[in-house]
C-alpha cells in the first residue's frame, strides 16, 4: 500500500493555483526530490500533503488512511516534517528539544524514562550535537538549529518523512553527511521520503525519484534518471543550464 | 551557570518533589510572616498558640478573624495570577503576556466600578467582576475567530484593543464619579486585598486548573515551540489553545474577583521560574502557582505594615517589588546571552 497517496488534489494559496487535480503516490523505499523555482507552492503542496492546510478539493491518504481520520498523534508516529525554520521563543535545552520527538509515543501522564533520553541522546551524537545537550537553543547557530531540528525528528522515527529545504543553513559536509543519515533512517523503517531541495544534484544523488513543479499545470514526476533530463530542468527553472558528467554520473550548473 | 541547571534532569530524577517540599516550606513561612506583621505587631509564637487553637486573647482573633482568611486569600490569588500568566505566555507565545492583555480585567473593572457607582457593595462587587470578565472573555475569543483562523498574533491584537476599549470607559466611570466613591474605586483598581475573604470557589478554581494543565504539560512544551512543530509531534493544537485560553480566563476572572487587578505577578513569576528551573511546563506551572503565592502574600505583608495603620494597595507593592525584580531579570537573560 502507498505511504502517501493524493487523489484530484486542487491547492490554492492567496488566489494562487498551486496544483490542479494532482494524483500522485509515494511507495515505501522511494525518495522523492522536490525542485521549483522561487513561490512555486512546493512548501504550501508539503504542508497540504502533511495535512497542515486544506486542499480546495481532492483527497489525501497516509498508509490508506484518510488524512482526516487520522488522530494527530497517531499520524505523528507515522509521519514526520521539518518545516524550513524553527521557532524559539521561550528558553529551551538542546536535549529537551531533541526530547520532543518521543511526545507521540508517550502516553498522556508519561514521563520521559531513560530508554527516550537514550534515544534523543543517540539522535544528538547522530547530527555530532552530543557535547551541546545542556546548551539553550537560543545560544546555537543556524547550522546548529537546523542538525537539531532533524535530531528531533531522528527520535520521531516516522515513516513518511516531509523535508522542506533540510539542507538550509548546512554547510558542505553536513549537507552531504545528514542527507546520508537521513536516508539510511528512512530505509531502517522502510518508509518513503519527500524533500524540497534546492541543489538539483543532490536530488540526482540521493533520490530515486524527482517532481519538478514548472507551474500549477505541469508538475513531472517519475524516477529521476526519466524526470531530471537537461531539457525538463531548463524549462523548470527559466535558466540554461549545462551537463558534466564524472566517474558516469551527471551533474548539472547554471550556465 | 549554577542558575540554569538542566530542567530535564529535574522533572525526571524526582526532583520535582524535592523543589516543591521546598517550595510549600517557603509558603508556609511566608504565611507566617504576613500573619505576625500588619497595624500591631504579633510575635510567632502568639502566632503559632492562636493556630494551634485555645488562645482567646485579641491577638488570637486578629490572626484567625482578620488577618488568615485575607494572607489565605492572597495566597490563592498570587496563585491565580501566576498560572494565569504562565498559560497566557505559551497561548500567545508572547513572553509580555500577562493575564491582564488580552482584557479579562478590563471588563472586569468596568463592570465592577458600575456597580459601586450603583450604590451595590460587597459580594455585588465581586459578582459583577465575575461578569464583566467573562463578557470580555466571549467578546474576545468571538472577535477573533470570526473567519476562522485564530492564531496567536490575531488573538493578541484583538484582546489589546479590546483592553484599550475598557480602559476608556473606565476613564469615563471615573471622570463622571462622585469624589466620595473615587477612593475606594482607585483602591479596587490597584488591587487589594482587603474586601477578600477565603473562598473555597478560588481555591476550587485554582486547583482544577493547575490539575487540568498539568494533565497537558508536555503539550504545552511542544506549543512553546510553535503552534506548527506542536502539531507535526501530534498536538492538537486548536483545541489545546481554546482549554488554555479558557482555563487561564477563568483564573484571572477568578483573582479579579476577589482583589481587583494586581499587577506584575502574572507577568514576572512565570519567568522568573523560567530563569531558576527552566522551562518545562510540568515544574513551571506549580512551582509558578507556589511562588506567586508567596510573593503576593509577602506584599500584602508590607502593605499593611510599611505606613500603619494606614494600608497601601498591594498592588503597588506588587509593582514595586516586581519592576525592579523585572529588570533585573532582563539583564540576566541578556548577560547569559552573551
Amino acid at each position: 500500500m502507498a505511504l502517501l497517496t493524493s487523489k484530484s488534489l486542487t491547492v490554492t494559496i492567496a488566489g494562487k493555483r498551486i496544483c490542479e487535480n494532482f494524483d500522485f503516490q509515494l511507495e515505501r523505499g522511494q525518495y522523492w526530490g522536490v525542485l521549483g523555482g522561487n513561490g512555486v507552492g512546493k512548501t504550501t503542496l508539503l504542508l497540504t500533503l502533511a495535512g497542515f492546510r486544506q486542499p480546495d478539493q481532492g483527497d489525501i491518504s497516509i498508509d490508506g488512511i484518510n488524512l482526516t481520520q487520522w488522530r494527530r498523534k497517531a499520524l505523528a508516529r507515522k509521519l514526520g516534517i521539518l518545516f524550513q525554520d524553527s521557532l524559539d521563543t521561550f528558553p529551551a535545552l538542546v536535549i529537551e528539544t531533541a526530547l520532543t520527538g518521543r511526545h507521540p509515543y508517550l502516553p498522556f501522564w508519561g514521563i520521559e524514562d531513560k530508554h527516550d533520553i537514550d534515544i534523543a541522546q543517540q539522535a544528538l551524537l547522530d547530527v555530532s550535537m552530543q557535547t551541546m545537550a545542556t546548551r539553550q537553543v537560543n545560544t546555537l547557530s543556524g547550522g546548529e538549529r537546523r542538525r537539531l531540528a532533524i535530531a528531533t525528528l531522528f527520535v520521531q522515527n516516522p515513516l513518511l518523512w516531509l523535508l522542506d529545504e533540510p539542507t538550509n543553513h548546512l554547510d558542505l559536509h553536513h549537507q552531504i553527511s545528514l542527507l546520508q543519515l537521513i536516508i539510511e533512517r528512512v530505509d531502517a523503517v522502510n518508509g518513503g521520503l519527500f524533500m524540497v531541495l534546492h541543489d538539483i544534484n543532490l536530488v540526482t544523488r540521493f533520490c530515486t525519484h524527482a517532481m519538478l513543479i514548472i507551474d500549477h499545470e505541469s508538475i513531472l514526476c517519475g524516477p529521476v534518471e526519466e524526470v531530471m533530463t537537461l531539457e525538463n530542468l531548463q524549462s523548470l527553472y527559466q535558466h540554461p543550464i549545462k551537463e558534466l558528467e564524472s566517474d558516469g554520473i551527471k551533474y548539472f550548473f547554471p550556465e | 551557570m549554577p542558575l540554569f541547571r538542566q530542567t530535564y534532569s529535574r522533572v525526571l530524577s524526582g526532583q520535582v518533589l524535592l523543589i516543591l517540599f521546598c517550595l510549600s516550606g517557603l509558603s508556609f513561612l511566608s504565611i507566617l510572616f504576613s500573619l505576625s506583621v500588619g497595624s500591631i505587631d504579633i510575635d510567632l509564637s502568639q502566632v503559632f498558640a492562636a493556630l494551634l487553637g485555645g488562645a482567646q486573647t485579641m491577638e488570637a482573633k486578629v490572626i484567625l478573624e482578620l488577618r488568615l482568611p485575607r494572607i489565605l486569600s492572597g495566597f490563592i490569588v498570587g496563585g491565580l495570577l501566576a498560572l494565569a500568566g504562565a498559560l497566557m505566555q505559551v497561548l500567545l507565545r508572547n513572553p509580555l503576556a500577562e493575564p491582564y492583555v488580552l482584557g479579562v480585567s478590563g471588563g472586569a473593572s468596568v463592570f465592577a466600578l458600575t456597580a459601586m457607582i450603583a450604590g451595590l457593595s460587597g459580594v455585588w462587587i465581586n459578582l459583577g467582576a465575575f461578569a464583566g470578565a467573562f463578557v470580555s472573555i466571549l467578546l474576545v475569543f468571538g472577535l477573533s475567530r470570526i473567519g476562522g483562523s485564530w492564531n496567536p498574533m490575531r488573538v493578541l491584537l484583538t484582546g489589546v484593543v479590546v483592553a484599550a476599549g475598557w480602559g476608556a470607559l473606565i476613564s469615563f466611570i471615573l471622570a463622571i464619579s462622585p469624589a466620595t466613591k473615587l477612593h475606594s474605586m482607585l483602591f479596587w483598581l490597584m488591587g487589594v486585598l482587603g474586601y477578600a475573604r477565603y473562598s473555597h470557589f478560588a481555591l476550587a478554581v485554582l486547583l482544577m486548573a493547575l490539575a487540568i494543565s498539568m494533565s497537558i504539560a508536555r503539550s504545552l512544551n511542544l506549543l512553546a515551540n510553535g503552534d506548527q512543530q506542536a502539531m507535526a509531534l501530534g498536538v492538537s493544537v486548536n483545541q489545546l489553545r481554546y482549554l488554555i485560553y479558557f482555563l487561564a480566563s477563568l483564573l484571572t476572572a477568578t483573582a479579579v474577583m476577589q482583589a481587583g487587578s494586581i499587577g506584575f505577578i502574572g507577568l514576572i513569576i512565570p519567568h522568573l521560574v523560567r530563569l531558576l528551573f527552566g522551562s518545562d511546563h510540568r515544574l513551571l506551572l506549580p512551582v509558578s502557582v507556589l511562588l506567586g503565592g508567596c510573593l503576593l502574600v509577602i506584599a500584602d505583608g508590607l502593605a499593611r505594615t510599611l505606613i500603619a495603620p494606614q494600608q497601601l494597595p498591594v498592588g503597588v507593592l506588587t509593582a514595586m517589588i516586581g519592576v525592579p525584580l523585572f529588570l533585573v531579570l532582563l539583564q540576566t537573560i541578556v548577560i547569559r546571552q552573551k
